[in-house]
């Protein structure tokens, strides 16, 4: 079986080889958008008519990262980069590049932005100053090929687990790597396969987690419309490891791009014995189904996960006992989020010490991050752990445009809180974040500038926890909604200084008695902006300032 | 909302057969095949109401029935499921949907006014439909588009960098050009 998936790799390298250029197009959601859809034929028409067809490839590829730049090229292996690229101008990017090898200044990227040019795209600080791991073929190879992930080394982790390695060998090296929940939680990975490994049950499931559902998160999306197959074989691994023979795909409706290309991948794998019953020649089998979601932000909490999974409400569960004892159909179940499958394969590629060696001492490996909000260069990227907030949004990000001044980044969504200037240089890993009232969540950043009313975006964030309890439980729905009528009321500018007070009282309260990481987490955004911008507050509440008001909320309760 | 949990109940308490659904119509067709696939799991009750919504816009009730029929689920539980997720509409929604993201990007780039500017010209408020059924207006909480704040979904294409007044008149073009 080794020998097919190096047959495959030979052919599609001395396809590429008789390319003497290479055009990849970005085909994110966001690029898509943006028409890279019809740029990409006509990039493949124009190379056609002008007879080019045997020197240049085209090709569609993932996120590329820049988002808001977009539709992407990259002329590969000339490492440029060109911007909002339109159909119509294909025929001339291609005379011009691949026809008379002349960069087209004008459509370098971020040619038309504040910062520096991207002359060479490794060089531009937005690319140098990342560290690509789980997003490693991201932006690279096709998504939609199977022997371009072969090509780029695919299967291969999973060969020499089922071949080469024990069960127990396989979870010693992830625990080894110190990679930890990318979710948000940051709960050590390899602790974890060892429980449900441990727990002696005839069936057991591995449930990827693509519920992605803070608002302002989209590298789980990045991960599985641009890397499939990475996804698939980290879940197969963790199958083997765990010992299940099912696994779930749990990805949410609103990513109709992302459903289709894990189908695709997992039809491919099928079909090439990478997946189904007998893998890659051997006696593992494992099927993979994928569960659409229905929107309910609840749902990303893995009790819940489940509940959804089994056709039901999205409702949680109180733990113990956790998932990894008694998790879907009571069963033991191994729940695990997209980017941390993602970040399998390269562990056992490259050895568990070696992804220790990348980050923090406590906080191992690299972190993906959509970077979104008042930012220039807004898009996905992926830094070591340990990358200071300031490096991430002035020197990858381009800082803030217009001129404007930074005030916060919020990190978490809806359960992590915004980090003031003063606190830029602290360097992003689990614990840190959580010191300074956030939480690193699952990688969700959004820039705010000087316009930006903190008290709005603790009054925004309350809402959304608000509208998406579930009910279940007393503490969330009614707390959420009784903070929610509290900042409303203050944004209103008829907020007195004892709705601060029990806006004080609650927050605490509803943290310490609620069932689930939803009414947990749901004060943080309230707490961590009245920590670090209180005068905000005060400024709002009318004996302080006449009259003053942030202007109605955007749900109508 | 309470009548047609009511309706749905007395459905299932005379189940005799009476509102058989019109056989003939092939979106009938296409679920019952997605149920058959599933072997009418009922662990696969949202997978199927995916299905339903897929072909008629929006969950019927009398599809609903059907649903709760063939799977052998309580109606009262495929009420509870397809009215506790957002995805699921009881109510059908315009011939035209657009659907304004208020995730987080889009709230600090200007999303609320996009939702006041087609209140104001439009008078549609976010889950309002107009009168004659063409446009619908709703939000989302967040499409993960965030690098083309303010996003808006027009028919299933993400518009990026949307500005309040153009979208009103895209809005207004995309209408006409139905009618």
């Amino acid at each position: 079986m080794l020998g097919k998936l190096d047959e495959i790799t030979a052919r599609v390298r001395q396809r590429s080889q008789e390319y003497r250029l290479k055009l990849q197009v970005c085909c994110g959601a966001g690029c898509l958008s943006s028409g890279a859809g019809e740029l990409l034929e006509e990039l493949k028409r124009a190379v056609a008519a002008q007879g080019l067809e045997g020197e240049v490839g085209v090709v569609p590829t993932g996120c590329m990262g820049p988002c808001n730049q977009g539709p992407l090229v990259r002329v590969s292996p000339d490492d440029t980069m060109y911007e909002k690229v339109v159909a119509g101008e294909a025929a001339g990017l291609v005379e011009c590049h691949c026809g008379r090898g002349e960069e087209v200044r004008a459509k370098l990227l971020f040619s038309g932005g504040e910062g520096p040019v991207c002359e060479r795209a490794s060089e531009h600080p937005f690319f140098r100053l990342q560290r690509r791991v789980a997003l490693e073929n991201c932006g690279v190879i096709n998504p939609e090929s199977l022997e371009d992930y072969i090509a780029a080394g695919g299967y291969r982790a999973l060969y020499h687990a089922l071949t080469g390695m024990s069960r127990e060998e396989v979870i010693a090296e992830i625990k080894q790597s110190g990679l930890r929940g990318r979710g948000g939680a940051g709960y050590p990975t390899g602790l974890k396969w060892e429980t449900v490994y441990k727990h002696v049950s005839a069936e057991k499931y591995v449930i990827c987690n693509g519920d992605e559902g803070d608002p302002g998160a989209f590298m789980d999306r990045g991960i599985l419309e641009g890397d499939p197959h990475r996804v698939l074989e980290g879940m197969a691994i963790a199958a083997y490891a765990v010992g299940a023979r099912k696994g779930y795909l749990y990805v949410r409706a609103e990513y109709p791009l992302a459903i289709k290309r894990f189908e695709l991948a997992i039809k491919n794998a099928r079909a090439q014995h990478l997946l189904g019953s007998q893998v890659l020649g051997t006696e593992f089998q494992f099927e993979v189904e994928i569960r659409v979601g229905a929107g309910a932000f609840v749902c990303g909490e893995e009790t819940a996960l489940i509940a959804s999974i089994e056709g039901r409400r999205g409702q949680p569960q109180p733990r113990p006992p956790y998932p990894a004892e008694r998790g879907l159909w009571g069963k033991p179940t191994l729940i695990n989020n997209v980017e941390t499958f993602a970040n399998i394969v390269p562990i056992l590629i490259q050895g568990g010490e070696w992804y220790a060696s990348i980050g923090t001492p406590k906080s191992a490996g690299t972190k993906a991050f959509a970077l979104a909000g008042k930012i220039n260069n807004t898009g996905l990227i992926e830094v070591p752990m340990g990358t200071t907030l300031r490096q991430i949004i002035f020197d990858i990000g381009g800082g803030v445009p217009d001129g404007k001044r930074f005030k916060a980044a919020q990190t978490g969504g809806p359960s992590g809180g915004c980090i003031p200037e003063e606190h830029l240089d602290v360097p992003v890993d689990f614990e840190s974040v959580v010191k300074l009232g956030s939480i690193m969540g699952s990688g969700g950043l959004i820039v705010m500038d000087e316009s930006s009313s903190m008290v709005d975006v603790a009054r925004f964030f309350m809402e959304f926890c608000m509208d998406e309890s579930c009910g279940k439980c007393v503490p969330c729905r009614v707390g959420t909604k009784q903070m929610y009528d509290l900042l409303h009321r203050i944004c209103e500018g008829r907020g007195t200084e004892s709705d601060l007070a029990l806006l004080e009282e609650l927050a605490p309260m509803v943290k310490e008695t609620s069932l689930c990481g939803l009414g947990m987490t749901a004060p943080n955004p309230l707490l961590s902006t009245l920590r670090y911008f209180r005068e905000e507050y005060l400024a709002l509440i009318p004996r302080r300032a006449e009259g003053a008001s942030v202007g109605p909320s955007a749900h109508q309760p | 909302m309470a009548r047609q949990y009511e309706m749905i109940m007395r459905h299932s308490r005379n189940s005799s057969g009476t509102a058989e659904p019109p056989r003939t119509d092939t979106r009938y067709k296409r679920i019952a095949a997605a149920m058959q696939k599933h072997q009418c799991r009922p662990d696969a009750l949202i997978e199927i109401l995916h299905k339903v919504q897929d072909a008629f816009g929006y969950l019927p009730m009398e599809a609903v029935r059907f649903v709760a029929r063939e799977m052998r689920v309580p109606p009262s539980r495929v009420y509870g499921v397809a009215t506790f997720y957002h995805f699921f509409s009881l109510k059908p929604k315009g011939k035209h949907n657009c659907v304004i993201c208020t995730g987080t990007a889009c709230h600090v780039r200007g999303a609320q006014a996009i939702v006041n500017e087609i209140q104001q010209q439009l008078g549609l408020r976010p889950g309002q439909t107009t009168a004659d059924g063409k446009l619908g207006v709703q939000i989302a909480r967040c499409i993960g588009c965030c690098g083309l704040a303010p996003a808006v979904v027009l028919d299933d294409q993400v518009l990026a960098k949307v500005k309040p007044g153009e979208m009103v008149e895209t809005l207004r073009a995309r209408v006409g050009g139905a009618r």
